[in-house]
């Protein structure tokens, strides 16, 4: 149903060229990492990767797959760019968000290469609209070097269970700190506020827990203003799996389910906080 | 000395609307466990404005108290956060545990939710003295009883932003509610909205003679929010303007009282022919239109005041009947930060009494704990 034939480009001309039916499964997934304005793009036969960073403390990636488009076609081994999301997000939404059934907006996203805009076409009930938003040099991203050989602790848990508690945190609190034990308290998180503290605990065999992997207990402190934007993608989640390595990283993976029923990840990576002695309550 | 109870139920949800009501009216949550029941307080920065909620034993799952009373208070934003959503209280919390114990310097409200998830909020509190306004609802010549819904069907007229309403009671029979306008609006922009109700559609209506208050209505609207939610009648005693209207509603296991200022008759009623004395003006009051009053004081039961007891309202006992045109009540208004912008004149009265010690001139050291 894209109206493909209406955009008269040539796929030869760009190094990149990718046909989406419904506009949402990419800008949903965008959504869930739009913390700051600006992203950088990598794209490689296997799809599409924004990546956003924070105070080169945190890193969110959302992937999304070449199989979640209807067309995707790449010439070079990979290519990258940096863009202005909230830009693409304005553009992608510009015949608004609404999910109405039976009224998507259709995408082809092409780029000629470095220096070139990223061009979009856009089309809803017959309407065009093309957009070119400029795109930057590529800046160098962090490598957290988050191995899973040197994981711990594994939490993958309903995301139901975690939205509450992070929509609820206390903000006054400088830190989210996450306890991942095999013994008792299993999984907490606490937060430290004006007001007093609060401890949220799962039991490792509460419903909402679809696989508890605890060697050790490790307690470790997140800046919680980094991680409270992680709330976005786990709105967007229906899963989260929690890791941590030796040396108190945090991974938090967030598996969404876009329209049409297909999948696709947001990951965040977050460094702990380095005082975390005396953490214990 | 030390409380714990234990809420279950549909009551879990009962206790979170009256958190919110009672945060429509202070800042501040006072809690106050007797062997009769859960006290729940709040006061308005300019003490115009006071609600108790009483939970009795029976409103429990368990209640028990141990050793003397306790009174504490603290923030209301961060209770409001346990008890954000009181729809979703009952789908996702089973049980609500509410521990205080002053020995070990804890005020715990715990919650049992779904899937076996437990979310415990360990608050900072200050101990102080008792929160006591002072009213008598039998001394109150006028008396209007009428289900929740009825009020607040007859309040949803008015815009969210209105912030008081006048209530005019004739004896014969007829109760209209009118958004007050104060004197300085321009009349060519000014809205009046005015509704009747009969006396017919009260469960009680006794009203001795005319009589016309004006109180806030957005502490109003909280007791309304709360009452229609359990479906309880609303009681309204009141004399003249300027005395305070004294809001209630009560069940079985909980009682909930509001007292609120409302504006003073001279004022309201005859501003052109305004009797002010010109002996007492004073800079603050001077061309206010609007006196509230509310008389309240504190008291502390047997118990000895508290190592870091708070004494919250500096000025000295003060127990003169209420005379809106003394100068002396503005200074403990000074004291309290977040007090909005004097838009009108609150007096206030509020003594602090310590029945068994003599310190009733303490210093505080620290209004709040952050």
């Amino acid at each position: 149903m894209a109206s493909s034939s209406q955009f008269e480009d040539n796929a030869e001309q760009y190094v990149f060229s990718c046909t989406l039916d419904n506009v949402r499964n990419l800008s949903n997934i965008l959504k869930a990492i739009h913390f700051k304005d600006h992203a950088a793009c990598f794209t490689t036969k296997n799809g599409l990767k924004f990546t956003v960073e924070n105070s080169k403390c945190l890193q969110a990636n959302a992937f999304i797959q070449a199989g979640i488009f209807q067309e995707f076609n790449i010439s070079e081994e990979s290519v990258m760019f940096r863009i202005n999301l909230t830009v693409l997000l304005d553009c992608l939404s510009i015949f608004g968000t609404s999910a109405a059934p039976g009224t998507s907006t259709a995408l082809k996203m092409c780029y000629q290469g470095y220096g070139h805009p990223l061009t979009l076409f856009l089309e809803e009930g017959g309407v065009v609209t093309v957009c070119k938003i400029n795109t930057q040099e590529p800046e160098e991203t962090l490598d957290f070097d988050f191995c899973s050989t040197n994981v711990i602790n594994k939490i993958i848990l309903q995301s139901e269970g975690l939205r509450e508690a992070f929509s609820e945190l206390d903000m006054t609190s400088d830190f989210l700190q996450i306890t991942m034990s095999p013994e008792k308290p299993f999984f907490r998180l606490s937060t430290f506020g004006n007001a007093g503290s609060a401890h949220l605990d799962y039991p490792k065999d509460s419903d909402l827990i679809e696989a508890f992997q605890c060697t050790e207990t490790q307690t470790n402190r997140y800046k919680i203003s980094l991680l409270k934007p992680s709330t976005k993608a786990l709105t967007l989640s229906c899963k989260v799996s929690i890791r941590t390595d030796n040396r108190g990283f945090l991974s938090l993976q967030y598996m969404i389910r876009n329209e049409d029923g297909q999948i696709c990840f947001v990951e965040y990576y977050c460094c702990p906080d380095e005082d975390v002695e005396g953490a214990d309550t | 000395m030390g409380m714990k109870c234990v809420i279950t139920g549909a009551n879990i949800r009962v206790l979170g609307r009256a958190i919110h009501s009672l945060s429509r009216i202070g800042d501040e949550l006072y809690f106050e466990s007797l062997q009769n029941g859960l006290c729940l307080r709040s006061v308005n920065s300019s003490r115009s404005a006071y609600a108790c909620f009483t939970f009795a034993p029976l409103f429990f799952h368990s209640y028990e108290t141990t050793g003397e009373l306790c009174h504490c208070k603290t923030h209301m934003k961060s209770v409001i956060n346990v008890f954000r959503s009181p729809p979703s209280l009952e789908k996702t919390v089973e049980k609500c545990l509410i521990n205080f114990s002053s020995k070990k310097n804890r005020l715990v409200i715990q919650l049992l939710c779904k899937y076996g998830v437990t979310k415990t909020h360990n608050f900072s509190y200050q101990d102080c003295e008792s929160l006591q306004a002072v009213y008598k609802t039998d001394t109150c010549p006028n008396l209007l009883k009428a289900p929740a819904r009825l009020l607040s069907e007859a309040v949803v007229h008015f815009p969210m932003t209105l912030a008081e309403v006048t209530l005019m009671a004739h004896p014969c029979g007829k109760v209209t509610l009118r958004n007050y306008i104060e004197e300085e609006t321009d009349a060519s922009k000014a809205m009046l909205t005015e509704l009747s109700l009969s006396s017919e559609e009260f469960l009680v209506y006794q009203i001795q003679e005319q009589r016309e208050i004006t109180f806030c209505l957005r502490e109003f609207r909280g007791l309304l929010i709360f009452a229609e939610s359990s479906s309880l009648p609303i009681s309204i005693h009141f004399d003249s303007a300027g005395s305070p209207a004294i809001f209630s509603a009560a069940d079985t296991v909980l009682e909930v009282h509001f007292v609120l200022a409302t504006l003073s008759e001279m004022n309201c009623m005859s501003q052109s022919q305004s009797c002010r004395q010109p002996s007492a003006v004073d800079d603050d009051f001077q061309g206010d239109d609007v006196d509230y009053m509310i008389a309240m004081e504190t008291t502390l039961g047997d118990s000895p005041p508290a190592p870091h007891s708070s004494n919250f309202y500096k000025s000295p006992p003060r127990r003169e009947p209420s005379s809106h045109d003394s100068g002396g009540e503005e200074d403990p208004q000074k004291d309290i930060p977040g007090t909005p912008p004097n838009k009108k004149f609150r007096s206030l009265f509020f003594g602090s009494i310590l029945t068994s010690s003599g310190r009733t001139d303490q210093e505080v050291l620290a209004e709040d704990s952050d």
